[in-house]
């Protein structure tokens, strides 16, 4: 049965990885999270996950190859012709780098916040609000960089990868995936009901069919394309394409660097939220 | 008052309150709780126990008094508590996407237990709550009683020197509650220290060796279940219904009669140490009561007396 000696072998398991310097806040066990995902996912609607990967292939399909054909070459931003599917792929691979990402980290978050309890049960254990959050987001980021080597998997025997170069768009998607999954946790631990919920989705939408993704923001006037073009799909649409089209310049440290950001404060925000709703 | 200055205080309580903005959950209470005993927080909804409960957690900071758990202060030790505690919260909260036998296996993972260690524990703690033949069930599939057994063997994933519940009996049917009741018994035997939060007078005379009263954020008294009947009710009771239009008139011509009354809006309740020879007598005075009852002594009438309040309502 079940043996009580003072201090047992598991307590001073427990203890000794809770005596980690900042341990209140981050125990180094997220990787306990994707444990806990792993078997959650196993029985979760197979249907779902797949939907959100066929979109953006579709999306090619339609207007890259259909009304591809009516368009002709494009000129790709940097002065040379490419075909449009080439044009618009990469755009379409941080779509469903982004779609992967904010599928976990805002409506599963959600019903996980405010009716499976989960967070409230993990933050009773030694696990800090950081844990959560790092596990979460990267959860969230695994199905992201998924959706985008599936995508890549389908577009690079299309002859859409045009140089080496595009072999870092799968990392570059990861990026993408991971500032995506993190801000969308964050925001989400703020939304206290649906009609909130569904904000992110009017969002989303507009952001989509307006970051670049399907002709160059060069066609709106100034003022709206520095709007534009400080909207993280746009940076990733961005990011993306200068990788799969050989584009190497200064600004892929810029994009880089606005998903660091982006990460970062995504993260903060998510933990101090965790913490202010379960631990008061 | 028990005398327990030479045992072990795990958990110690001074002056503690809790207040969120205007309102005081925890109104600066005092209590110890000594190692390998059964202690039971009872009060009405909102008196402030699940509170209590949770600043022992150290999920929830406490505004002033002291704290201490195990020697340790939870504002700056609060996962190092946690390792040492087993908490089966109100509504068991547990992982609905997830096995039985999953959610034991995750929840020990969260404290950093090794897999393969897990794996025999997992088996005992299954067989414990008697649960093993439903590893396989999704927990949303459980019965209530399952829910309820496969929360605390939850709580036990880490060997925890104390195991906090919180209304552990709580929506569940009588039979299912006697098994319960049953493995907290074994645990208390296995030197386990129990803290309960419960507003079920039978439950709190059934497991606890002692008991705080908890009202409005504040401690009314302090002892055992027989300590307290003893001090603040008297060995039996009488129960009159004369309808509820009657009740008030009846209970003046009552007065006197028995060392206390109390008028409740469907019964009077008489306190006296001979119940049989006291109905008797106001029988014999000519008063028919549609129903009549003598009964022993419970904390429910510690409960009336302390606030003159019932404590379900």
């Amino acid at each position: 049965m079940i043996t009580h000696a003072l201090i047992t072998q598991a307590v001073a398991i427990a203890e000794k990885r809770a005596k980690r310097p900042g341990a209140s806040v981050y125990s180094g066990r997220a990787m306990v999270m994707i444990e806990r995902a792993l078997y959650a996912a196993k029985s979760s609607n197979w249907l779902i996950i797949v939907s959100g990967f066929v979109e953006p292939v579709l999306y090619l399909m339609a207007f890259g190859f259909g009304i591809g054909q009516l368009i002709g070459d494009i000129e790709d931003g940097s002065g040379n012709p490419v075909s449009y599917a080439a044009f618009i792929a990469p755009a379409l691979l941080a779509t469903s780098a982004m779609n992967g990402a904010l599928y976990d980290a805002t409506w599963n978050v959600f019903f996980k916040m405010h009716f499976g309890k989960v967070y409230q049960v993990m933050l009773s254990s030694s696990l800090g609000p950081m844990d959560v959050a790092l596990g979460e987001i990267s959860w969230a980021l695994i199905r992201g960089a998924t959706y985008s080597v599936g995508f890549m998997a389908i577009v690079a025997p299309l002859g859409l990868v045009t140089n080496a170069w595009g072999l870092l768009a799968i990392p570059a998607a990861t990026l993408i995936a991971f500032g995506f999954a993190s801000i969308g946790m964050a925001i989400t631990s703020y939304m206290k009901n649906f009609q909130q919920m569904n904000w992110v989705n009017f969002f989303l939408l507009p952001m989509f069919l307006f970051s670049g993704t399907f002709f160059p923001v060069s066609v709106y006037p100034e003022w709206i394309q520095v709007i534009v073009k400080a909207l993280p799909l746009c940076q990733g649409v961005d990011l993306v394409r200068s990788l799969m089209l050989g584009i190497i310049d200064i600004n892929v440290l810029g994009h880089i660097a606005y998903f660091v950001v982006m990460i970062a404060v995504g993260l903060t925000f998510t933990t101090v939220r965790l913490k202010a709703l379960f631990m008061r | 008052m028990s005398k327990n200055t030479e045992r072990e205080s795990v958990i110690r309580a001074r002056s503690l309150t809790k207040k969120y903005k205007d309102f005081v959950a925890v109104d600066g209470i005092d209590f110890d709780v000594y190692r390998g005993e059964s202690f039971g927080l009872l009060g009405p909804n909102g008196a402030g126990k699940s509170t209590t409960m949770k600043m022992i957690t150290s999920v929830s900071q406490r505004t002033s008094g002291e704290l201490t758990i195990l020697g340790k202060e939870p504002n700056d030790q609060g996962p190092e508590i946690r390792a040492h505690l087993g908490v089966v919260p109100q509504k068991d909260m547990l992982d609905r996407e997830l096995k039985v036998w999953e959610n034991l296996v995750t929840y020990g993972r969260y404290f950093g237990l090794p897999r393969k260690w897990l794996k025999t524990k997992v088996e005992e703690l299954l067989e414990f709550a008697q649960l093993t033949d439903k590893r396989n069930e999704k927990a949303d599939d459980l019965s209530g009683g399952m829910q309820r057994r496969l929360a605390i063997a939850r709580g036990l994933i880490n060997e925890p020197e104390i195991l906090l519940l919180d209304e552990p009996t709580t929506g569940l049917d009588p039979q299912a509650r006697h098994i319960l009741w049953d493995r907290l018994f074994r645990l208390k035997e296995q030197g386990v220290t129990l803290v309960l939060t419960t507003h079920y007078m039978d439950e709190a005379e059934q497991l606890c060796d002692r008991i705080i009263v908890m009202d409005k954020g504040k401690i009314m008294a302090e002892g055992s279940p027989a300590e307290l009947i003893r001090d603040y009710s008297s060995r039996e009771v009488v129960e009159l219904r004369f309808g509820t239009d009657k009740n008030e008139g009846v209970a003046k011509q009552l007065e006197g009669k028995g060392d206390r009354i109390e008028l409740l809006p469907d019964r009077i309740l008489l306190y006296t140490d001979k119940g049989e020879a006291l109905l008797t007598s106001i029988l014999d005075s000519g008063l028919h009561p549609v129903t009549s009852l003598v009964r022993r002594s419970s904390l429910e009438d510690v409960f009336l007396r302390l606030t003159g309040r019932t404590l379900v309502d």
